[in-house]
């Protein structure tokens, strides 16, 4: 199948030509298919967020190609403003850019942006709102009146709202409770389902993305670093702490265990552990 | 980007001028700026310029950040020469293009004059701001402005509240930023379209700009309360001003510049 987004040789220089010149990404290459669902892990300044700019056409490469369906986004100007609508950006924090009177109307921003018919937006608006679990009353209230789970919810019903093929997260459940995070990320998950969406999602969750991702890419110093799936990653645990990164809880415990002995494989979810554990009592219990 | 604009524009350095005492600068730009509306002629002209620039090289500013800092004035600058020159009729006639355009020999000096006085003047207010950083400024002109507490003028909270504003300028620059990006990433467009549509394009900047500085003022209130803040009364301070040496020789120097200015001006130079 051919990938629905791609980069080659991405180069990205921040305030070029003067002192405070700043190599942000250095040669990043890698291609996503539809459906996909990524994490991206770095340490800060890694260049994470600079990468998700890049694939909506929201800054410029210095060198390099961002190719969206097979076409580079910047070699027309009208692909480049498709490109905002097909690859959905969701910013940290996106609740701090609510704007509108009601939860309806700026859910209905993006789609009104892109020009579509009233039926359109309003069917669309309903859709989203129903991704992120807001309720017929909640579109009609002020975005301001809501709690902040929920607000972060509208916010990003208002990115969904333009159906994008590729949905770009950065860190959506930062500074969210346990249950407001959980929400989210099935949220998410579901939208992926509904329409084959590629999901790309940046995170501090080491936990998080070994339980949702298919593949992680990693970035440091600039540079992809790794490009794998979870299991893959994490089993380079050295690397990944050298780079101020870390694996998930339970992997750490199960790697302990297995230092002292103990003869279990390497886990990267509570499941997986789950299973693990119960296979070694079963297992002690015939012996 | 939004981010390029220098705002407050102090030049961090350890020249003898930022180590002045910033009330004594304060003053001194007032002195400097009366004696540069006493001067009437070449000669004076020519000592306040010979101060300028000793100021200037002291200050190990580099003269090219001056000059660009003048850019947005070169507007103020040739609208004040124009004036000048065309609409003074005085003294010898230079030009006379169909008794519509005149140029005389007293607009032609009036017009270099008062181009001079701008330029000297704005320079000298630059020099103020490019070795005094906002917070000592700010700490310089509440002992400054002191006395007004008799008159029961919030002379404390009026700095306070000065501080506060210049410290969240780049802030609310990189909020702005950020804002515009998420906005734009929905589809917002910021550069075409009618002026009216335009300024509507804003809205989705100013509502969540807005909110967040309140939100933001919020916090910092608290933030204050939480440490105790309750104003000026009884309050010490880490960094006293004080004035030292430097800042007489400074005064001293103020003063033979006035003086010298006021006695070539009874000279009629």
């Amino acid at each position: 199948m051919n990938p629905i987004l791609e980069v080659k040789n991405l180069n990205y220089i921040y305030s070029a030509g003067t002192p405070f010149e700043h190599k942000a990404l250095d040669n990043v290459s890698f291609a996503v298919s539809r459906g996909e669902f990524i994490g991206i892990i770095g340490h800060t300044g890694s260049g994470k967020s600079t990468l998700m700019q890049q694939l909506n056409g929201l800054l410029k490469p210095t060198s390099g190609e961002v190719l969206l369906d097979g076409t580079d986004i910047w070699s027309d100007k009208k692909l480049t403003r498709q490109a905002r609508f097909r690859v959905g950006l969701v910013f940290q924090y996106p609740e701090y850019q609510l704007f509108e009177e009601t939860v309806y109307k700026d859910i209905a921003f993006g789609p009104k942006n892109m020009g579509l018919s009233p039926e359109e937006i309003d069917r669309r608006v309903r859709e989203a709102a129903g991704f992120v679990g807001i309720t017929e009353e909640q579109l009609k209230v002020s975005p301001f009146d809501l709690s902040g789970g929920q607000k972060r919810r509208v916010a990003i019903a208002g990115v969904i709202a333009m159906e994008p093929e590729v949905l770009i997260l950065d860190e959506p459940t930062a500074g969210l409770d346990p249950v407001g995070r959980a929400g989210i990320l099935s949220n998410i998950e579901q939208y992926r389902r509904a329409k084959n969406a590629t999901i790309m999602m940046v995170s501090h969750s080491m936990e998080d993305v070994a339980r949702l991702t298919d593949r992680l890419l990693v970035m440091n110093g600039s540079k992809l670093a790794m490009d794998a799936p979870p299991a893959q990653v994490f089993d380079r645990a050295g690397e990944l702490k050298d780079m101020g990164l870390s694996i998930p809880q339970v992997t750490e415990v199960f790697l302990g265990l297995q230092q002292l002995g103990v003869d279990v494989k390497n886990v990267y979810t509570i499941d997986q552990a789950v299973a693990e554990l119960k296979r070694l009592k079963g297992g002690a219990a015939h012996a | 980007m939004l981010k390029d604009i220098t705002l407050g524009q102090y030049f961090p350095g350890n020249s003898p001028i930022h180590r002045l005492d910033p009330r004594t600068k304060l003053i001194m730009l007032v002195v400097y700026i009366v004696a540069l509306f006493l001067a009437k002629s070449w000669v004076s002209y020519a000592v306040m310029l010979v101060f300028l620039l000793t100021a200037i090289k002291i200050s190990t500013i580099p003269p090219k950040s001056i000059l660009r800092g003048m850019k947005p004035l070169v507007m103020i600058l040739v609208f004040t020469g124009v004036l000048n020159l065309f609409f003074t009729r005085d003294g010898r006639t230079l030009v006379n293009i169909a008794d519509f355009i005149i140029i005389t020999e007293g607009g032609l000096t009036r017009a270099v004059f008062m181009m001079a006085r701008i330029l000297m003047l704005i320079t000298g207010t630059f020099l103020l701001t490019y070795t005094t950083s906002p917070i000592s400024l700010t700490d310089g002109l509440e002992a400054l402005l002191n006395p007004l507490k008799k008159l029961h003028v919030p002379v404390h909270e009026l700095s306070m509240m000065m501080c506060i504003a210049l410290r969240f300028i780049p802030t609310l620059i990189e909020e702005t930023d950020k804002i515009m990006s998420a906005q734009k990433a929905r589809g917002a467009d910021f550069e075409n379209g009618s002026l009216m549509e335009r300024a509507r394009a804003l809205i989705p900047i100013l509502v969540p700009l807005f909110i967040g500085a309140f939100r933001r003022a919020d916090e910092l209130a608290t933030a204050m309360e939480c440490r105790c803040y309750q104003g000026g009364e009884g309050r010490t301070k880490m960094k006293l001003l004080r004035y030292r040496r430097n800042d007489m020789v400074t005064f001293g120097i103020g003063i033979v510049l006035t003086v010298l200015v006021i006695v070539l001006a009874s000279f009629g130079l």
